[in-house]
């Protein structure tokens, strides 16, 4: 098919949209409610914003040119005067009900309605009047949700019903006083939310966004407490991004550099822990193998899909392994391995968390990760795009530092522990260490990395040999393709011997607490990219040789699965069905 | 906040159920299912929204969603008397706006509000198709045609 | 079947007679036809309400008295693309407001190679002062009944809905009788008249809605969701309700199905114009001696139809406008009342046909209220999913609020404008698409009421309260009962004395206006 665009020709097929046809001449047209992650079959089509709008000849309407599709000999121009007059007075229309409150919002200088009102030289805004004035959700741990900054475009809500098949949101009620949010304007908490956070990953404005916990750890940094730090595996691949490197960049050493100038007394590796929860896991996973127990196991790291599981598959509470996320590991032991080897009290001890998560901040406060008192075991989480902020707020001149490492003894890890920040790497590194586990000897190095298992496909399969049996190995990533899985399993369709499930797209590299991808998945590639050369360079990459790990058991812990293991780092679950 | 009597209503959650049985098979049935119950309970109560999701096994939000849209159906109870002045262009022309004051003044509720007794509410309606006989009002089923600001009084001590 | 159509109809035409002629005053009864009587009727031409007023509308074998169910008959013994050329060449086009030719849409659907294709009756009549449809709905239920099926052999569909008000609670009964009448009698249903065709009709009610009057929110509506109008990439003829290949018409052009069948299209397109062929069904009403439903050929004026037929204006008042259309509509000045009623006229002086609304307006009307009358309407039934017409209309709306209550500038009638347009061209469906007629042609023909409002102050119609001002004339006799009734105390003046209003501080509340025995207060 021709198609002319600002008097440029191009032959397009047949269903490609003005959008598309555009961006192949490189001519760009501003959107915002459209978004299409192509990786994860997620599109936005609502056409409701109508920024997009082009002028098609022979046509008296303006054109979105998110869904129009092309057609033959269609003549297309894209800056005509009354197509750019529409698209600025419609986001002036936009601004008319909005707070207008960059300065203070948290998405300034990420927000894309900021950059279109910048982009077109919107000056003055010539209509006003009645405004939205809702209240502002901030009930829960994870997410803020200000309805007055919302534009409606529903990425949102497409995002938690189609690709986390939640449904926790939708549109409510009609016309200039529509909104989106939960049924009942119910707060976030008491719906069937997992705080995955993706829907605010997409959020285009600052009306969802996560909770803010850097005033908290400046005051306990402030108060003379002792903070100790850890930072999440897919951190290290994107907070660069925030400092204007490549996705992907691993900025470990500068990172750790940074964490120490911020303030932060000790500074730790999740990392460590995720080869604790691997040498944890392998050894559920292999009990159930060896005692005919519950199979397929399931993975638990992941607060978001653990909630999901307790809401919408309460029947099915018997197989996730048992295990804590691991900076919960890390949490619960930082207040009893480390409290006594520093010789510190609980009680001046706070632990932080740096998480690509923003489910992770509601997960410190679940009841049954509560140590002895009350201790949480992790008090406070924030996301690389906070401490990223923390970063620029001290005035740190991040590319400029030099590396240094993380302290010990829970400093340490394999590749195996890396890779949990990716889809597919929390199972790969369980079969690393089960395999040793079971057979005594090592996978060989050539066979450690499943490549079946990596990458955005939704649910990804393998099966291993080992000691002539066949193990069936599922990865799913977002919570539509952990249904799908889920219900495989409990109709029997599926047979699997463990499955590894995580609540966001890609895993945790694309985890909501991250820099905004604004649409592109490369990024996610690349963070993913990062990740697994970071493996490749580690010398170990097997969780269970890890040299401290294999300490902590023999000085504290006794062996994987004991009873002390089990109190400190294991949890249980309790059915909470919602709908 | 209204408080809905499942033990009152036990007898029409039954046959509430076993309409939703019935249709359970029909395309699109969510919107009939909820007029059924807006008929019933006279409002949507949450519980029987949580009643539908469960049973006709759609998401609480989407059902809050599309009854959120629709103006029939509502929340909240409505009054004994549902008091609707149509605002349609021929009755605008001939005067409703007057009317519907009047009844706001004399009852003391606006628009879309129910007397504390819940007795009346005041509800607008669209064009009832009885234009050549403006202005009309409607309370409950039955209809007033030719109304004028001076019937207001009598309708409501009638009533009253 | 037991009988055969010609055998009821035999029967009951007599019957039908019969019951006429009990009160022959109201009926012209031919040897095979039968009309009203009465002036109101002369000038009219009655198709679509061909037997409103005459048969039981709660009986089919009248219904098949006045020639009911031969045209589907006559249908299913010719081929389905006969069907569909004998439509598109009546030029009946779309009675429901965009008025696209049904012929050309039954042709597109009945293209489509699919299984399972549907007809929908658009019912929802939501247009405030149109009743066209109501009225066909309870009167003669059958009608559309029989267009359906005709429209269902046609386009090669055996399922149709017909989405209908929540607020007809009387059309409902009255369709819910008939599909059980034609389903037992065999024109409805499976194996019709024995022809191998199957036709099934569903009943849905709106839920007060008026955008679910958009064929795409409908189809949503259908679907169980909210009705919001999907975005225009498809035709509803290729993927339509539940994605399949759709026919949506409206009731009253479903109506003039079976007349054109039975007498075809020849007959049809001579009446009317050249483009509009056929009669319109006009809901007359507003500030007009006989208010009522006319059927009347396409291209007869309005001042025929508001003076010959509707017996002029009230009270000696003058006219000012009609209003067609409804809020996609616009206000025709009385000057231009030699307008004919089709569409491309309509369309020319910027106004539309829609689904047949007229309001006639008088010097009482004030044109900048009646604007903001239609786009209240509009911001309260905006589905809400696009920008323009969600927030663009709101804004729309303050400006005008601005005009009746004083406060607008000149500058204002440009932001009118511009903003009209921008609304206009960029909104998703036809009702934001038109939203902003009603200022359109306010503002082109009335543009002098703007300014007023704006520069002056001032409504001349005496509607805009805000601009109202009260004084206190000669005839007043000091009766105080002004001063005791004013809200706001802004009245002055002794007993047996002339009072005096404090402009500044009257609210414009009209209390003393009321209360004045003696008519000395003075409204301008
Ligand atoms: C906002 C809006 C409301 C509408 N309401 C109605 C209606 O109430 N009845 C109707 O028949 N058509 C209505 N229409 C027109 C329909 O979209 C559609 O064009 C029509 O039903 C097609 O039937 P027709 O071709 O027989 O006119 C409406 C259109 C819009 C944009
Ligand atoms: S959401 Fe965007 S435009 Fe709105 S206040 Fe925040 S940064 Fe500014
Ligand atoms: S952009 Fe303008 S408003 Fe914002 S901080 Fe700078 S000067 Fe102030
Ligand atoms: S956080 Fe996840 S589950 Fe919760 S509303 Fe957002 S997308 Fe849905
Ligand atoms: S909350 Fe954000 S993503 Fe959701 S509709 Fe509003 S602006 Fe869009
Ligand atoms: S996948 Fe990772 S980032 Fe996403 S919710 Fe789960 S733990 Fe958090
Ligand atoms: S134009 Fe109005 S009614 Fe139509 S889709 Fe847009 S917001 Fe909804
Ligand atoms: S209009 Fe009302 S406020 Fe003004 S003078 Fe009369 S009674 Fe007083
Ligand atoms: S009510 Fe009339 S007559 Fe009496 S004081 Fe007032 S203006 Fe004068
Ligand atoms: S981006 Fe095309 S309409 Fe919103
Ligand atoms: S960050 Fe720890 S499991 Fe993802
Ligand atoms: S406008 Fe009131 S009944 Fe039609």
């Amino acid at each position: 098919m021709r198609v002319t665009i600002n008097e440029k020709e191009i032959h397009v097929e047949e269903g490609t949209t003005i959008l598309e046809a555009a961006k192949l001449l490189n001519i760009s047209i501003p959107t915002l409610c459209h978004l299409h992650l192509h990786d994860i079959k997620y599109l936005n089509k609502q056409a409701s914003c109508r920024v997009c709008v082009v002028d098609v000849k022979g046509q008296d309407n303006l054109l979105p040119a998110c869904a129009t599709p092309c057609k033959e000999g269609m003549v297309i121009s894209t800056d005509s005067f009354r197509a750019i007059q529409a698209r600025r007075t419609i986001v002036e229309l936009l601004l008319s009900d909005h707070p207008n409150s960059c300065l203070t919002c948290a998405m300034n200088l990420d927000c894309e309605l900021q950059k279109l009102a910048g982009d077109l030289g919107i000056r003055k805004i010539h209509y006003m009047g009645e405004t939205h004035d809702e209240p502002i959700d901030d009930n829960s741990y994870s997410i803020i949700r200000d309805p007055n900054k919302c534009i409606l475009c529903k990425r949102c809500e497409t995002m938690c019903t189609e690709i986390q098949t939640v449904g926790a949101l939708t549109d409510i009620g009609r016309g200039f006083f529509t909104t989106v949010g939960p049924a009942f304007h119910r707060p976030m908490n008491e719906t069937t939310c997992t705080f995955c956070g993706q829907c605010l990953a997409v959020c285009p404005t600052g009306a969802l966004t996560e909770v803010n916990n850097i005033k908290k750890i400046w005051r306990a940094i402030n108060a003379d407490k002792y903070v100790i730090v850890q930072t999440a595996p897919a951190v290290r691949v994107a907070l660069g991004e925030e400092f204007g490197l490549e996705p992907g960049t691993p900025v470990t050493g500068k990172m750790v550099t940074a964490l120490r100038r911020v303030g932060f007394k000790q500074v730790y590796d999740t990392n460590f822990a995720a080869d604790l929860t691997i040498m944890e896991e392998a050894t559920e996973f292999v009990n159930r193998v060896k005692h005919d127990g519950k199979l397929p196991i399931l993975t638990s790291c992941c607060p978001s899909w653990v909630n999901f599981i307790e809401q919408q598959f309460p029947d099915m509470l018997d197989i996730p392994s048992t295990c804590k996320s691991p900076h919960e590991m890390f949490g619960a032991l930082t207040k009893s391995y480390l409290c006594e080897k520093m010789g510190l009290n609980q009680d001046q001890v706070v632990v932080v968390s740096v998480m690509p998560c923003v489910a992770k901040k509601y997960e410190s406060h679940r009841q049954e990760l509560q140590g002895e008192g009350g201790h949480r075991d992790v008090d406070f989480v924030i996301t690389t795009r906070e401490l990223a902020i923390m970063i620029k707020e001290t005035g740190i001149n991040f590319l400029d530092l030099p590396d240094s490492d993380f302290d010990n003894p829970m400093g340490e890890s394999t590749g195996a522990g890396v890779i949990f920040g990716s889809s597919g790497g929390v199972i790969e590194a369980t079969l690393r260490t089960a395999y040793h586990m079971m057979t005594g000897s090592e996978l060989p190095d050539t066979l450690i990395e499943f490549h079946g298992l990596r990458g955005l496909d939704g649910i990804k399969t393998a099966s291993v040999d080992i000691e002539g049996r066949t193990f069936n190995i599922a990865v799913a990533h977002g919570l539509g393709n952990a249904r799908k899985l889920l219900e495989g399993i409990r109709d029997g369709t599926f047979e699997v011997d463990a499955i590894e499930i995580m609540a966001c797209p890609g895993g945790c590299i694309g985890g909501a607490g991250q820099p905004y991808h604004h649409g592109n998945m490369e990024i996610l590639e690349k963070r993913a990219q990062g990740i697994y050369a970071e493996d490749r360079n580690k010398e170990k990459r097997r969780s269970h040789q890890n040299v401290h790990v294999q300490k902590l058991y023999k000085e504290f812990l006794g062996t994987p699965g004991s009873k002390k293991a089990h109190d400190l780092l294991h949890t249980h679950y309790t059915p909470r069905p919602k709908l | 906040m209204f408080l809905f009597d499942q033990e009152e209503n036990r007898e029409k959650i039954e046959e509430f159920i076993a309409f939703m049985d019935k249709n359970r098979e029909m395309d699109g049935a969510l919107l009939p299912v909820l007029q059924e119950a807006q008929n019933k309970f006279g409002y949507i109560p949450e519980e029987i929204v949580e009643l539908i999701s469960s049973h006709m096994q759609i998401l609480t939000s989407t059902i809050y969603g599309v009854a959120t849209f629709y103006s029939q159906f509502s929340f909240v109870p409505r009054g004994k008397y549902s008091i609707s002045v149509c605002m349609g262009t021929a009755c605008y022309v001939k005067g409703a706006t007057d009317i519907l004051e009047e009844f706001s003044k004399v009852l003391g509720i606006g628009l879309g509000e129910t007397t504390p007794d819940r007795k009346f509410s005041i509800v607008e309606t669209r064009c009832v198709g009885l234009c050549s006989d403006a202005p009309v009002v409607m309370i409950n089923n039955q209809v007033y045609t030719h109304f004028k600001r001076a019937d207001v009084d009598h309708i409501l001590s009638i009533l009253g | 079947m037991a009988q055969t159509l010609a055998e009821i109809k035999e029967m009951a035409w007599w019957e039908l007679v019969k019951r006429l002629n009990e009160t022959p005053d109201e009926y012209n009864i031919g040897h095979d036809s039968i009309s009203l009587k009465g002036d109101y009727y002369q000038l009219q031409e009655r198709i679509a309400l061909r037997n409103i007023g005459i048969i039981n509308p709660d009986s089919i074998e009248e219904y098949i008295a006045t020639d009911g169910y031969f045209a589907l008959q006559k249908a299913l013994l010719m081929k389905p693309e006969e069907v569909v050329k004998v439509v598109k060449d009546s030029g009946l086009r779309g009675r429901g407001g965009a008025g696209f030719s049904a012929g050309r849409k039954w042709e597109s659907a009945a293209k489509q190679q699919v299984e399972q294709k549907y007809v929908i009756c658009n019912a929802d009549e939501g247009d405030p002062g149109a009743y066209m449809d109501r009225s066909i709905l309870e009167g003669d239920p059958h009608s559309v009944l029989e267009g359906m099926a005709i429209c269902g052999y046609a386009i090669g569909a055996n399922k149709g809905y017909i989405y209908v008000r929540a607020e007809y609670p009387k059309a409902v009964s009255s369709l819910i009788n008939a599909i059980d009448q034609a389903q037992k009698l065999g024109v409805l249903g499976d194996n019709i008249l024995d022809s191998g065709f199957d036709f099934h009709i569903e009943l849905r009610l709106g839920a007060g809605a008026f955008v679910c009057g958009e064929s795409t929110a409908l189809m949503e509506s259908i679907e169980g969701k909210r009705g919001m109008p999907r975005n225009k990439e498809f035709r509803t003829t290729e993927r339509g309700l539940w994605g399949k290949p759709t026919v949506i018409n409206n009731v009253e052009t479903l109506a003039n199905v079976a007349p054109i069948i039975n007498k075809g299209a020849d007959w049809f397109s001579a009446i009317g114009t050249p483009l509009s062929a056929g009669t319109k069904v006009f809901a007359l009403v507003g500030k007009v001696n006989h208010p009522g439903l006319v059927e009347v050929p396409m291209g007869m004026s309005i001042y025929d139809i508001v003076y010959k037929i509707g017996g002029g204006i009230p009270d000696g008042k003058k006219a000012k406008a009609v209003q067609t259309g409804g809020p996609s509509g616009g206000c025709i000045p009385s000057k231009m009342w030699d307008t004919k009623v089709d569409f491309e006229s309509l369309e020319e002086v910027g106004s539309i046909m829609g689904s047949g609304g007229m309001v006639v307006m008088d010097e009482k009307d004030c044109m900048v209220d009646i604007a903001k009358f239609f786009l209240e309407f509009s911001v309260d039934e905006s589905c809400g999913k696009c920008t323009p017409c969600r927030i663009g209309n709101k804004r729309l709306l303050e400006l005008l609020e601005k005009f009746t209550e004083g406060e607008a500038d000149y500058t204002d009638i440009n932001k009118l404008k511009n903003l009209s347009n921008v609304i206009c061209t960029t909104s998703l469906c036809g009702l934001g698409q038109s939203s902003p007629n009603p200022v359109l042609s306010t503002l082109n023909y009335f543009y002098d009421e703007y300014k007023e409002h704006a520069e002056d102050k001032h409504c001349r119609s005496g509607v805009c309260k805000q601009l109202l001002r009260y004084e206190v004339n000669e005839r007043c006799v000091g009766c105080t009962r002004c001063l005791q009734h004013c809200p706001v105390d802004c009245i002055t003046g002794a007993i047996r004395e002339r009072h005096y209003i404090d402009s500044e501080k009257c609210i414009r509340c009209g209390e003393c206006f009321n209360n004045c025995p003696v008519d000395a207060i003075t409204v301008y």
